[in-house]
């Protein structure tokens, strides 16, 4: 197996209101295919690491390789370039443009990409739609949309250019638990089928427990 | 179409209210602009052809002179106590060949001598007083277009009757006299003659028109007592009258003679011309500048509305300068609209203007679609919109995604 994503050292500050070490001494390798789930108290640092892996944020110490990479030091432009081929996100709260349809959200990262044509890119994004059960909610502008649902939408927008790695902060928090364990299976079932790596940052145990790994995280250390 | 674009145009059409008051702001600011410069294109357009009626580009004549020190001589100093003007004879010596050496100049395109004399305009026991111009009159016309404003008569019978005198409308008036009667001149030098009225002109300034008259240079001549080389200014248009001033002064140098230019010898009007320049060009480019305002306001808006979007569109991959290609094509977009409506606003105030009478001295409004008026505007309102959006599409560039998510 080879590693997708790689951290040495990363240690982070933040200086306001006081000092204060949020990271400490992260090192750790996600292998291509994995299913990696991140727990921990609130607090402890998740969401501020998964920013640093997603490289949105630059302002850490350490080094970060993505697919053999190294991220460190790349300047924010390529850092873009870079999110936009090999990660798909999924936010803490999903985060669509209200203006845009469903199926215009979806199509959105690819459309930035620009490696195929507007027509396949549309019958991509209603095929993800469509494995999330969206279908019918395509054309509907985002904003007009429920909670769980805006969430699919974001899940189906992440997976839009086949990302290397699907990171998540809380992707399935705003779901009920039939669309949880929905979501769970398209996860793993993107894992195991194109080989895809996800990083799921989670306070839901049993979806922890299902995943192939769980990293552990208190303090800003990781504990296991 | 390009996302940048099309995100663009999502925002465009999402927020209506937003992108009309925008566009009108620029449709107004732009057609303003337009109509204002055009006015003043036609302000001064007619006021020069007003000017033109009785001034000519540049007048070369004989100045009066200060007496001046003689020059130094050894252990010998010359101390003039009381300068004073020298007693002279207001008159270019050898006419023939200064005129000759000014139509060498390569700018000059008309030469025409003259001959002004003081007269009195006698009607019973009343006496006018005013100026008679001997010209040679087909140069005269050439220069002045005095057939233009001719109301009654013809201005070229004036070459073919030595005894012939075209009067203002003013001394008409007063006079009493009509189209070929005859008016009686008693001149600074005493010399009385009975003209012939060949015509009447009306140049609109009543100053002018109640004193000026025409006859031949050779009459105006024997009203001085004078022979025929006699000549009191020599009048010359050139080329592009903006340049009048600098070929005054060269020929001035070449002469030896005063030359003076219309734009010194009135002054005043230019003054005035400038001033009104200075305010039009300064109030429409301020209204341009208010809906540059109107455009930046908008988008720092839509700017800090849009702010979850930017921070979502740069996780997913959009640089910075997608970012401001965004907001950039939003501001143009509106800026074209508006300029576009802008003109086609001016373009039908100037339609509606152009047709008002106002009679006169004006006649018609003196407006008309000003070509590089339009495109100073248009060029103006898309800088300045561009302008207006790329400081909040800056902004927009650098915000942190990051920061944004953590809220
Ligand atoms: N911009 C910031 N400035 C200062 N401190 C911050 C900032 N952002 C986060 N923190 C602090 O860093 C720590 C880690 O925050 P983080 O958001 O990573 O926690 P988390 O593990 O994601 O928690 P949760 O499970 O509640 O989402 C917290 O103590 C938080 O208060
Ligand atoms: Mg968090």
């Amino acid at each position: 197996m080879s590693s997708v994503l790689k951290t040495e050292n990363v240690n982070k500050f933040f200086y306001d209101p006081t000092e204060f070490q949020v990271l400490k001494n992260i090192s750790f390798e996600v292998q291509k295919g994995e299913f990696l789930s991140m727990i921990g108290k609130s607090g402890s640092g998740k969401s501020t690491l998964l920013y640093i892996l997603s490289t949105m944020d630059t302002n850490y110490s350490g080094a970060l390789w993505i697919d053999n990479q190294k991220m460190t030091g790349l300047s924010i432009d390529e850092l873009a370039q870079i999110r936009n081929q090999k990660i798909g996100f999924v936010f803490q709260f999903h985060y669509l443009l209200p203006e845009f349809s469903c199926l215009k959200n979806v199509m959105i990262p690819a459309l930035k990409l620009n490696q195929l044509e507007e027509k396949e890119i549309e019958a991509r994004a209603y095929d993800k739609l469509k494995m999330l059960g969206l279908e019918d909610q395509a054309l509907k502008p985002a904003n007009k949309l429920s909670g769980g649902q805006q969430q699919r939408v974001a899940i189906a927008r992440a997976l839009i250019n086949d990302p290397l790695i699907i990171m998540g902060d809380e992707p399935t928090g705003n779901l009920d638990s039939r669309n949880t364990n929905l979501v769970f299976d398209i996860l793993q079932d993107l894992t195991r089928t194109y080989g895809q790596t996800i990083i799921a940052v989670t306070h839901d145990d049993d979806f922890a427990k299902k995943s192939d790994r769980i990293i552990e995280m208190m303090d800003g250390e990781i504990i296991s | 179409m390009n996302i940048n674009s099309g995100i663009a145009k999502t925002y465009i059409l999402s927020n209506r209210k937003l992108t009309a008051v925008g566009i009108l702001g620029v449709l107004l600011g732009m057609s303003v602009y337009i109509f204002m410069n055009s006015l003043l294109v036609g302000f001064d357009k007619s006021s020069n052809k007003s000017i033109f009626r009785v001034n000519s580009h540049i007048t070369v004549y004989k100045d009066d002179e200060i007496s001046k020190e003689l020059p130094k001589e050894k252990n010998k100093f010359f101390l003039i106590v009381n300068p004073t003007v020298v007693p002279n004879q207001n008159t270019i010596e050898n006419p023939q060949l200064v005129m000759k050496t000014i139509s060498q100049h390569s700018d000059v395109v008309e030469v025409s001598p003259q001959v002004m004399s003081s007269v009195f305009y006698n009607n019973g026991r009343t006496q006018i007083p005013g100026n008679a111009f001997g010209v040679v009159p087909e140069e005269a016309n050439r220069m002045y277009h005095i057939e233009s404003f001719m109301v009654e008569g013809d201005f070229n019978r004036l070459a073919s009757n030595p005894n012939g005198i075209i009067i203002g409308s003013g001394i008409a008036e007063k006079m009493n006299v009509f189209l070929n009667d005859n008016i009686n001149i008693t001149s600074s030098k005493g010399v009385n003659r009975t003209f012939k009225v060949m015509g009447i002109f009306k140049t609109n300034n009543s100053v002018v028109d109640k004193s000026k008259s025409y006859v031949n240079i050779a009459a105006s001549q024997q009203m001085l007592k004078e022979g025929n080389a006699y000549i009191t200014e020599i009048h010359v248009n050139v080329k592009d009258q903006e340049k009048a001033e600098d070929i005054a002064a060269q020929l001035s140098k070449i002469t030896g003679y005063k030359a003076e230019g219309w734009k010194s010898a009135n002054e005043t009007f230019m003054a005035a011309n400038k001033m009104r320049k200075i305010i039009i060009t300064f109030v429409s480019l301020t209204i341009l500048l208010i809906a540059g305002f109107g455009i930046y306001n908008i988008l720092n808006m839509t700017v800090s509305q849009k702010i979850n979007d930017i921070a979502i569109l740069k996780a997913m991959g959009f640089k910075g300068k997608d970012v401001v290609r965004i907001f950039v094509t939003q501001a143009v977009s509106i800026g074209v609209i508006g300029v576009m409506g802008g003109v086609l606003m001016s373009t039908i105030m100037i339609t509606l203007l152009k047709k008002v009478y106002l009679g006169g001295d004006i006649g018609y409004f003196p407006i008309d679609y000003e070509p590089t008026k339009y495109a100073q505007g248009i060029f103006i309102g898309l800088f300045i919109t561009f302008f207006a959006g790329y400081i909040p599409a800056k902004k927009a560039a650098k915000v942190d995604p990051v920061e944004i998510f953590r809220k």
